[in-house]
């Protein structure tokens, strides 16, 4: 993303704010007048303390009172600068996180599982926070520092011109190196991010296949391959630091210059013959010339990181600003409830371009009855299942449901009707009871239990060291791959969807388990139209169509019966399924 | 965060040498203020231009000095900060990699990612910034202090109140900060998990219309979090106005005494000057050192967190115990063994004694949560028996040095994951000398070989993340093969054909029973069929063993072992 885009895209963010933006340009201003106006009454305190017996202590206490009255409401007013400045800072960055997060709601399944978790992870959370210090530290520091510079201008014209003409001549010098500096660095904190990505990749890869890793003993490996990334990231960030870290002593640099000049041309002018101004108000200079370059050093402080903040904000809208899938305003289509007909007219879908995976597929199926799909690993089952659900889009062909065109329904209003059951169970961080409610989130805790008890699972989280409410996750060794498929079923089973999709929904529970949920899934299935995806051909014998794929390709349908009499393919599969019963 | 600080150890040099140029540069600002008091006392008071003139340039070569020495310091505190972050990651990292599996389920892998990256992070910025200020402004502050004790010894007392009271606040602010910023970490913590949540449950949450309430419940985790971190910002937000009062403040009180000492003929004008100079000196500096500290105490409450997690991992176990192997032995021996995760109370499996000889295939059958993969992991001892022994060749797992027990290990886990690399690199993972037709002879036991072939560069093809760009039954059979490579002398096949079809299955099991050498298999299953033909079948039911022999011994004596066979066969026999 380039660069000034983004930096407008912030500025739409700051936009809502801009009540309080102007609240802090107004204070900032106020704040600065009365900081600059300081040094000015020092300096005619100073001027009336020249000499022994030349001081008039009255007149200092008069100009130190002033001084405490502004001092005071400057303290005030920077506090409420600064909170006001917190406020919208991390109202900003909560407003780019919650798009952010929004936006991964509404990516396209086939984006998610097509980019790295751990990088999407890292824009959302690590580069919003480097954004936010950029920010945070950028925005009051911008504007006290610019208004300081244009303040320290005016008092500075107005008490002597020919010093403050010295000052104006050499500020190029410090606008031209934080610009260089600024330019350079932008480049190195780019790269530095792309760094950081790789890594964070690595990372979250590492971290969640850590026992795999450990079974095989190559952590080693693994340490090395993240070794690599780490020293990449070290060069990367090495340069980045280090010249954005430029700007202070340069500027500081150019500061000392500015000083010394001040003092000799204001030395100058004190003396006799010029007498321009009194010693008071030199000091009050000198005061002037080195606050008027620390803004200079804050600004480009600010810049370099506002860099390193804008490099990262490109990241977080790039993510913000990928296409979301699209989706078709509902019209109430259902209102009298969903039959469950699905008809499929020439489906083709493939992953890669050239390599079509699903061709002229045509299949219709009646409400209520079962569908079974089956084939050897990797044949395409569980992509009928994507496009069934619409988490991918097919390339061409139609699917209906109940006759109508389901894209031209919301993906929600789809959905609703359907249950599923996947093959990698997938388990909310959250009680258990929580977890099984999934699909219906006012169930009572009664028909939670019953649903659990349906599927046999009841026993084993009565188990668990806090029964229904004990929090379970997708990582943690609470529950056996088994259990979370239990829980899964448990779920469909509580929602009673219109339309069921099985993929594997019992590839990790035993045979007597299964054996026993059986008869609620004959329950649950019965009258409902359900696309079952399972290699035990005994789950599948008694479904209405059987669709037989091989490499993507639909080789046979019919029933259980008419297909073993054809003695092809599934023929085939079955035979081998026997293979034991029949050497026994 | 003491112990980290070791790790810049490598960087001492840059991390000594970064403030010491900082030091430099200070103390060349320092001698600033003598000069133009110089200027006035001795230039303007004598109308000597001379002298001004020299005083001006001597003020440049100061300048000049200190710039030098600061561009050094800036490049030595960046290579020490970042050297230091990385050897903190590097650190961190290993520890992780070296944790066992009960600390890897305590810790959690959200927040160890964001120890690994946030944390780490903001350590490197607080090294950074306090190598290159934490040592100037003190400098400053004191130099400043000490230079006006030369000028006037009463005077410079002001200074010492200014900077007590100034450091009492800047800790107060300090301490009070710590903690409340570990909230705003955790707070962050808990929003992670909720991106990750919608990344990797996406598609459960879609299919059953989560997106409102996953969205709830990020949206309140972010309110928190603001919460959270506005109400530290309201206190840091106070440092600044009120490091201002006090100095502005001391000001005053040095205007009115300077008077009062000027008056009696105790100081001069330049002198009052002077140290009206080092009083600004000094507030510029606290300003900086006040924005430093709020940075700073993010970087130690990241620090302890990290330090958190790296004193907690014990690792694991390692003896130099040598052993000598006893044949006639079993090859592996369970004795009363009894287990429960550190994590939740109940016993997971209760007194499991059997015994397993060497070149035996052992199937290990029962339902859901019976136990099954629990017991095999505790083969390769990862994890640590509660009660009893387990026993391999006769000696105790826990004496034998970790890395060497699991070299002999195939292990199939029950969820399959590649990682971010070519197939070689996936697949080599027990021989890294294995060659390509090693490989490839594997692939083709595995059922794998067309899969890899398929793809246009073999095994140089790459894997995407977990293995993401294959299917289940793919990722299942290439993790098998991964497993086989390297003649493992025990294999421990965990429900590992749950995404196969039957052909594949049993093909597989034929090649691997074939394999040429002698082998110790474990085949955890659902299914009868996979166990059928092994020497010893456990079947476990709620943790307890409840049959052991070969299929027939059990199908005649072990009801359970008979239920689940019939169901499984029955159901198909009744369709032919």
């Amino acid at each position: 993303m380039k660069k000034q885009s983004t930096l407008k895209r912030v500025l739409l963010y700051i936009r809502p704010h801009i009540g309080l933006v102007a609240l802090i340009v107004l204070l900032s201003a106020a704040a600065v007048a009365m900081t600059l106006y300081v040094p000015i009454v020092l300096g005619h305190a100073i001027d009336l303390i020249t000499g022994k017996d030349r001081v008039d202590i009255n007149g200092v206490l008069n100009k130190i009172s002033l001084i405490a009255v502004l001092v005071i409401l400057t303290a005030v007013i920077q506090w409420v600068i600064g909170v006001i400045n917190n406020r919208m800072t991390y109202s900003i960055v909560r407003q780019i996180r919650t798009d952010a997060f929004l936006k991964i709601q509404t990516l396209p399944v086939s984006y998610i599982d097509s980019t790295s978790h751990g990088a999407m992870l890292n824009r959302v959370i690590a580069d919003v926070d480097v954004f936010s210090d950029g920010l945070l530290m950028g925005f009051t520091q911008l504007f006290t520092g610019v208004m300081t510079i244009v303040g320290t201008l005016i008092f500075m014209l107005a008490l002597n011109v020919k010093i403050a003409l010295i000052v104006i001549i050499l500020t190029p010098g410090s606008i031209l190196i934080s610009k260089f500096v600024a330019s350079k660095t932008f480049k190195l904190f780019r790269d530095q991010a792309a760094a950081r990505e790789v890594q964070s990749a690595v990372i979250e890869e590492s971290i969640t296949t850590a026992k795999t890793i450990k079974a095989f003993c190559v952590e080693d490996r693994i340490i090395e391959k993240f070794e690599k990334t780490n020293d990449d990231l070290k060069k990367a960030s090495v340069g980045a630091i280090f010249y954005s870290s430029l700007v202070n002593p340069s500027t500081r640099f150019l500061n000392g210059v500015i000083y010394a000049l001040v003092a000799l041309a204001g030395a100058v002018i004190v003396l006799p013959p010029v007498r321009g101004i009194s010693v008071g108000i030199l000091v009050c200079f000198l005061g002037y010339a080195n606050q008027y370059t620390k803004p200079f050093n804050e600004i480009s402080g600010v810049i370099a990181e506002f860099q390193n903040a804008l490099a990262c904000a490109g990241r977080i809208f790039e993510l913000i600003d990928t296409p979301s899938e699209s989706d078709n305003a509902s019209v109430d289509s259902f209102t009298n409830g969903v039959k469950g007909k699905i008809e499929i007219r020439d489906l083709c879908f493939s992953y890669v371009k050239d390599k079509p995976l699903i061709e002229n597929f045509n299949i219709t199926v009646e409400p209520g009855q079962m569908v079974a799909i089956v084939g050897p690993t990797g044949c395409g089952k569980t992509t009928i299942i994507n496009l069934l659900m619409r988490f991918y889009e097919p390339d061409s062909g139609r699917i209906y449901l109940d006759g109508v065109d389901i894209h031209s329904i919301s993906r929600r209003e789809l959905r609703e009707n359907y249950g599923m059951v996947l093959q990698d169970t997938w388990i909310k961080k959250g009680t258990v009871a929580e977890n099984i409610a999934l699909g219906k989130p006012n169930a009572s805790i009664d028909e939670i239990v019953a649903a659990a008890k349906q599927v046999h699972a009841h026993s084993f989280i009565k188990r668990l060291p806090k029964g229904y409410d004990t929090v379970v996750d997708n990582e943690g060794a609470v529950l056996s791959q088994g259990q979370r498929q239990l829980i899964s079923i448990a779920r469909v089973m509580l929602a009673m969807p219109a339309v069921l999709i099985l993929d594997e929904a019992t590839s990790s529970i035993d045979i007597r388990t299964e054996g026993m949920i059986q008869a609620a899934f004959d329950k649950l299935t019965a009258g409902r139209t359900s696309f079952v995806v399972a290699h035990r051909l005994s789950t599948v014998k008694n479904a209405d169509l059987i669709i037989v794929m091989k490499d993507g390709h639909i080789v046979e349908t019919g029933n259980h019966t008419e297909l073993l009499c054809r003695k092809g393919f599934y023929n085939s599969i079955y035979e081998s399924q026997f293979l034991h019963s029949e050497e026994e | 965060m003491l112990k980290l600080l070791k790790l810049l150890r490598e960087y001492r040099k840059e991390a000594v040498l970064a403030p010491a140029f900082k030091l430099l540069e200070a103390l060349f600002e320092l001698f600033v203020p003598l000069v133009v008091a110089s200027i006035i006392d001795n230039g303007i008071a004598n109308s000597h231009k001379a002298h001004i003139i020299k005083m001006a340039v001597v003020m440049v070569v100061l300048s000049f000095v200190g710039f030098t020495a600061s561009v050094i310091a800036q490049y030595f505190s960046a290579k020490a900060s970042v050297g230091f972050a990385t050897k903190i990651r590097s650190k961190l990292f290993t520890k992780i990699m070296h944790m066992s599996y009960s600390e890897l389920d305590k810790a959690g892998t959200s927040s160890l990612i964001t120890h690994m990256t946030s944390d780490i992070n903001q350590i490197q910025t607080g090294t950074n910034l306090t190598l290159r200020l934490f040592m100037r402004s003190p400098c400053i502050v004191f130099g400043a202090m000490i230079m006006a004790f030369t000028i006037n010894t009463k005077l410079a007392l002001i200074f010492t109140a200014m900077i007590t009271v100034l450091s009492v606040i800047v800790f107060t602010v300090i301490l009070g900060t710590v903690p409340l910023y570990k909230k705003v970490q955790n707070s962050l913590g808990a929003l992670t998990g909720n991106v990750r949540e919608n990344i990797g449950g996406v598609r459960i949450i879609k299919g059953f219309r989560k997106e409102d309430s996953e969205k709830e419940s990020f949206v309140n985790n972010a309110a928190e979090l603001e919460r959270s971190q506005k109400f530290v910002g309201r206190i840091t937000a106070l440092m600044n106005p009120l490091t201002y009062l006090v100095v502005n403040g001391a000001i005053m009180f040095l205007i009115y005494r300077g008077a009062i000492n000027v008056k009696s003929g105790n100081l001069t004008q330049g002198e009052v000057i002077a140290l009206y100079n080092y009083m600004t000196q000094i507030l510029v500096e606290l300003v900086k050192l006040a924005n430093l500290i709020i940075t700073i105490t993010k970087a130690i409450a990241c620090g302890q967190r990290v330090q958190g997690v790296i004193d907690s991992v014990q690792g694991e176990y390692k003896t130099d115990k040598k052993h000598e192997t006893k044949n006639g032995l079993p090859k592996v021996e369970f004795r009363n063994v009894s287990f429960r995760y550190p994590s939740s109370g109940e016993l997971l499996l209760k007194n499991i004694s059997f015994s397993v000889n060497a070149g035996d295939t052992v199937g290990i059958i029962g339902a859901t949560g019976s136990g099954k993969t629990t017991l095999v992991n505790l083969i390769p001892a990862f994890y640590d028996v509660t009660d009893g022994e387990v026993l391999l060749d006769g000696i105790n797992v826990t004496d034998i040095d970790k890395l060497s027990l699991r070299k002999r290990f195939g292990i199939v886990p029950q969820t399959a994951t590649l990682v971010k690399d070519t197939l070689r690199e996936n697949l080599n993972w027990r021989n890294a000398d294995a060659t390509d037709e090693e490989i490839m002879r594997i692939a083709k036991l595995a059922c794998v070989d067309n899969v890899i072939l398929d793809k246009k560069d073999g095994l140089d093809s790459y894997s995407d993340q977990m293995g993401k760009n294959f299917s289940g039954g793919q990722r299942q059979r290439l993790t098998v093969a991964r497993a086989l490579v390297g003649e493992p002398e025990i294999l421990i096949l965990d429900d590992s054909s749950s995404a196969l079809d039957y052909a594949t299955d049993a093909a597989l099991r034929r090649a691997i029973a074939s394999l040429p050498y002698e082998h110790t298999t474990f085949i955890v299953s659902q299914r009868t069929s996979a166990i059928l033909d092994a020497d010893k079948i456990i079947v476990l039911d709620d943790g307890e063993i409840i049959g052991i022999g070969t299929h027939d011994e059990l199908y005649n004596n072990c009801i359970t072992y008979r239920e689940i066979h019939d169901l499984q066969f029955s159901s198909n026999g009744d369709g032919e």
